[in-house]
């Protein structure tokens, strides 16, 4: 009998044991393989969109769903390693440098007056730059970094951030004061590492709707501003030296090239003629007759095209103002002399629309433009009141895009967007090239995200497009992605890495990652 | 010679396969029965009969019959999508179903009995926010039914059997709101519906015919009973804190009815050289009375969660064997082939059941005139299979969840038979 049971207890410790095991099991790595490169250690190297910024800040949840360490969970597929990130210490966003503010926390959609909008959301930031952290960090990530930026000096000194000199996501996790991004990235000896750079040496300038320079032909990107466009010979310098250091140490990567500025709904959210009767209500005969003087004036000076009339049936172009065409104010003004106006008021119309013109379709407004528009301008009225004009004259002369002109930083004019185009496609030239020379994988965002753009990506719960807020590729600034966004960059870069290294990672499911907008209070 | 036929049993048993059940039933109804692969319907053995088929209770040798018992199952269910790589695995408490049955001759042709045992139940336990959270973190659901019996011998070749059936249950089940909804800091958003004390009516008949001294035939079934929770708690967490978010923080009540289907059993039992018995059972639940699980919840504004399951009637096929090895020891053993009631694109992860085989053994040992110990093993095997469910919905569109299951379950039973 004691030996029945004996065997019995046998039997059902065997049983036990017996747990459940597929035949080739994702797990234990029996599927898929790194083909010709190693994963151990990657690092990824450059901006924002690097590091998992979204909704207008970097915050824990954003980095938790940054491209790289998208990658990096799936990596782990095929031997990768751990990923480390410097992540934020809250997930508000917000920087403090000394316990001051320097940077907003994220946005949220939230209800104002009944409709959703975003606005940033409440809490006091706790992320002091000034703290920063010990190790090294996989996610080489730095927002608002530009292609120099990455090998500049400094870069991470928390001293130089006041002046503009140094950036304040470096400063919490460089490993000192002076090393450069691509030497701390060198530093940790990566195997595989991803390069996407050289967005903000375009988009800093199209951001601030062409207000900074154009700096083609200068060479010492030292002098260079932050809206300012990049000479395409420092690019091309620059760009070389990081991708030659990074692929000295690591025997694979990816490089990706830069969007067009155009593909984001910052640029193509807010409409150029958001203008309608409902909004400007019973004031479109008055606004009609004070143009009227305005458009004969233009007529008279051989500008019939710049002539100003709002719709009372359709929608009508904001009121810019365009550097681009020529100054015409002290004829303004004197032409409005002669047409029976007192100098005063000829003066400051002259001033005032000098070099203003009804938007049209080629005209972008961003996305910052939508809670300007429309406003009073507080700045103007006491400019005006300043110069002795009554204050109610002053006010209604100051109606942003409707009395008063529309600032440069609120549009991107035809030109400025040649300039941008024109810097992106060299840009990416250098990029394209430097793969190719290196044997680099290569991942075409640019055209990417004119496809999200254009035709939209469809995915297992339907489809992502760049509509702002809605479309789910892009976060509530409009020009970072989404966790959703980001995934899918993620399974593009993959696919670029399987096709070069003869590797077999797997995507993931994008619909697993939050296309929605950020809600909360 | 006895070692002879003990090797013979030995390799049944190793041939044999498990014991757990299609949808959301348990097999582990009685020790004894359960280590002949879950046949019993034309087996008069012991108080089992009061589950198996009542009708046979008066056939027992004994005036009092009491058969109690419990069962520990260990079940493991694997799920990985090679198209992504993502992998999970269930990390599922101890069940332990138990049953009580007692039966007691009043006089020659007339007994009567009493059961009580938890015929449905599931347990499943994923880890928090893996990749199906959106359609399943935990449920745990379970119904005991309690039943009074009457079983009457029209003769000796034939008797009829049944009873009305009290069913009580309760259920928890815990998901994530859907794919993506967090709260500010990340959390996912959840919701754990509660509803416990569920009671409602049901019965069952029977019949068990001899038409020799050797072959028995039998024949159970048991109604279909419908669990309906009205007025349970649903609990919304980590949901953002934003007149903008699709529901809010906060219980709210929900009504949703769970069938717990009707089965029918017809089988036979045939003894030979003397000390041995073949069984076999026929079972078919009807689990079409399954299409869907809905939860209206309370408040208007909180949009209802439908889950269409649309199961089909599933069969099981039992064999089991039985060997008086000693006086004090029988051995027995068995094997099943239990069909899914899950059509394909309806394989949710909350119940990952394709066909199973069910391997089972066991043995009673009477410790004295009037004890005796049960004991049962069962291994429950599934097959690897690539499956996916098909009818979650997001924004109106449906999106499948898929990937590979591989499952197990391990059954231990220990039970005591008593008779007076």
């Amino acid at each position: 009998m004691r030996k029945y049971i004996k065997y019995a207890a046998i039997l059902a410790l065997g049983l036990v044991a017996c747990e459940p095991e597929f035949d080739e099991s994702v797990e234990d790595d029996q599927v898929y393989s790194q083909g010709d490169a190693s994963f151990e250690n990657y690092v990824a190297v450059g901006n924002s969109l690097t590091a998992g910024y979204a909704d207008n800040a970097l915050y824990i949840q954003g980095q938790q769903n940054s491209f790289p360490n998208i990658l990096a969970q799936q990596f782990k597929r095929v031997g990768g390693g751990d990923f480390t990130q410097p992540l934020m210490n809250d997930n508000l966003g917000g920087l403090l440098l000394n316990g001051s503010p320097i940077s907003g926390n994220r946005l949220t959609l939230s209800l104002v007056n009944g409709m959703p909008a975003p606005t940033p959301i409440g809490g006091a930031p706790t992320t002091e730059i000034t703290n920063t952290l010990s190790g090294s960090f996989n996610n080489m990530g730095v927002p608002g970094a530009k292609s120099y930026h990455l090998i500049a000096p400094g870069y991470g000194n928390a001293a130089g951030v006041a002046a503009g000199m140094a950036n304040p996501y470096f400063a919490r996790f460089r490993s000192s004061e002076n090393v450069t991004v691509i030497e701390d990235a060198i530093a940790q000896n990566p195997t595989f590492f991803s390069l996407w750079i050289g967005n903000n040496d375009v988009l800093g300038y199209a951001a601030a709707g062409g207000a900074g320079v154009n700096q083609q032909g200068n060479l010492d990107p030292s002098t260079y501003g932050s809206t300012d466009i990049t000479d395409v010979n420092v690019f091309a310098s620059v760009y070389s030296q990081e991708v030659d250091a990074l692929a000295a140490s690591a025997g694979g990567g990816v490089l990706l090239n830069i969007p067009n500025v155009t593909s984001t709904p910052y640029f193509n959210t807010v409409p150029y003629n958001p203008l309608t009767p409902d909004l400007l209500g019973d004031q479109i005969p008055t606004l009609n007759a004070t143009y009227g003087q305005l458009n004969q004036a233009f007529a008279f000076l051989g500008v019939p095209e710049r002539a100003i009339q709002f719709s009372t049936t359709g929608a009508s172009g904001v009121v810019i103002h365009d550097e681009s065409i020529a100054d015409l104010s002290v004829q303004l003004t004197q032409t409005l002399i002669g047409g029976g106006l007192d100098p005063q008021t000829a003066t400051i119309y002259g001033a005032q629309y000098g070099q203003a013109r009804q938007a049209n379709a080629n005209d972008f407004m961003v996305l910052t433009s939508s809670s300007v528009i429309g406003t009073v301008n507080m700045d103007r009225v006491a400019e005006l009141m300043g110069a002795g004009v009554p204050e109610e004259t002053a006010g209604q002369l100051s109606v942003n895009g409707v009395t008063y002109p529309m600032q440069d930083q609120y549009v991107l004019l035809p030109s400025e967007q040649e300039d941008v185009a024109t810097a992106t496609a060299a840009f990416n030239q250098i990029i394209e090239g430097m793969a190719a020379q290196k044997g680099l994988a290569f991942v075409d965002a640019n055209s990417l995200l004119d496809r999200v753009a254009t035709s939209g990506i469809n995915y297992d719960g339907g489809t992502i497009t760049s509509e702002f807020a809605t479309g789910g590729a892009f976060s509530l600034d409009g020009i970072h992605l989404t966790p959703r966004g980001y995934a899918f960059m993620a399974n593009q870069i993959i696919n670029s890495i399987n096709m070069t290294y003869n590797s077999t990672i797997p995507n993931v499911n994008i619909g697993d990652y939050s296309g929605g907008p950020a809600i909360g209070e | 010679m006895i070692m002879k036929k003990l090797l013979f049993f030995a390799v049944f048993l190793l041939a044999a396969s498990v014991t757990y059940a299609g949808g959301y039933r348990i097999s582990a109804q009685g020790q004894r029965a359960l280590a002949m692969g879950h046949t019993g319907v034309a087996v008069v053995n012991s108080a089992e009969l009061a589950f198996f088929n009542p009708a046979g209770l008066v056939y027992l040798e004994n005036d009092l019959n009491i058969s109690a018992g419990v069962t520990g199952v260990m079940s493991n269910v694997k799920w990985q999508n090679s198209n992504t790589g993502q992998f999970s695995e269930t990390d599922n408490p101890i069940g332990t179903p138990f049953y009580f049955y007692a039966s007691y001759r009043v006089t020659d042709f007339l007994s009567v009995g009493l059961s009580a045992y938890s015929p449905f139940g599931s347990v499943v336990e994923y880890p928090t926010d893996w990749a199906g959270s959106h359609l399943v973190n935990i449920i745990d659901l379970q119904a005991i039914y309690i039943q009074p019996l009457i079983s009457i011998k029209i003769s000796d070749y034939f008797s009829i059997g049944g009873g009305p059936i009290f069913a009580t249950g309760g259920v928890n089940f815990n998901r994530n709101v859907n794919r993506t909804l967090t709260d500010e800091q990340g959390n996912r958003s959840n919701v754990e519906v509660d509803a416990s004390n569920i009671t409602n009516w049901g019965w069952s008949a029977s019949w068990m015919f001899n038409p020799t001294e050797n072959l028995r035939i039998g024949f159970n079934y048991r109604s279909e009973i419908i669990l309906e929770a009205e007025d349970g708690e649903a609990v919304f967490s980590n949901v953002p804190d934003s007149a903008l978010s699709p529901i809010q923080n906060g219980t709210v009540g929900f009504d949703a009815s769970l069938p717990m289907p009707a089965e029918m059993s017809v089988g036979l039992s045939y003894e030979f050289c003397d000390k041995w018995l073949f069984a076999f059972d026929y079972n078919r639940a009807y689990w079409e009375a399954y299409k869907d699980l809905n939860i209206d919840f309370a408040p208007d504004d909180v949009p209802d969660s439908s889950n269409p399951r649309n199961y089909k009637n599933a069969s099981t096929y039992r064999f089991g064997l039985q060997y008086e090895a000693l006086d004090q020891l029988t051995l027995r053993a068995g094997y099943y082939l239990d069909e899914s009631p899950v059509r394909e694109g309806y394989f949710a992860p909350e119940t990952p059941r394709n066909d199973s085989q069910g391997f089972t053994g066991g043995l009673s040992y009477q410790i004295s005139k009037r004890f005796a110990l049960d004991v049962s093993v069962t291994y429950l095997r599934f097959k690897e299979v690539d499956a996916s469910y098909d009818y979650y919905m997001e924004d109106g569109t449906n999106v499948p969840f898929g990937g590979t299951y591989k499952s197990n379950a391990f059954l231990g039973g220990l039970g005591v038979t008593f008779n007076l």
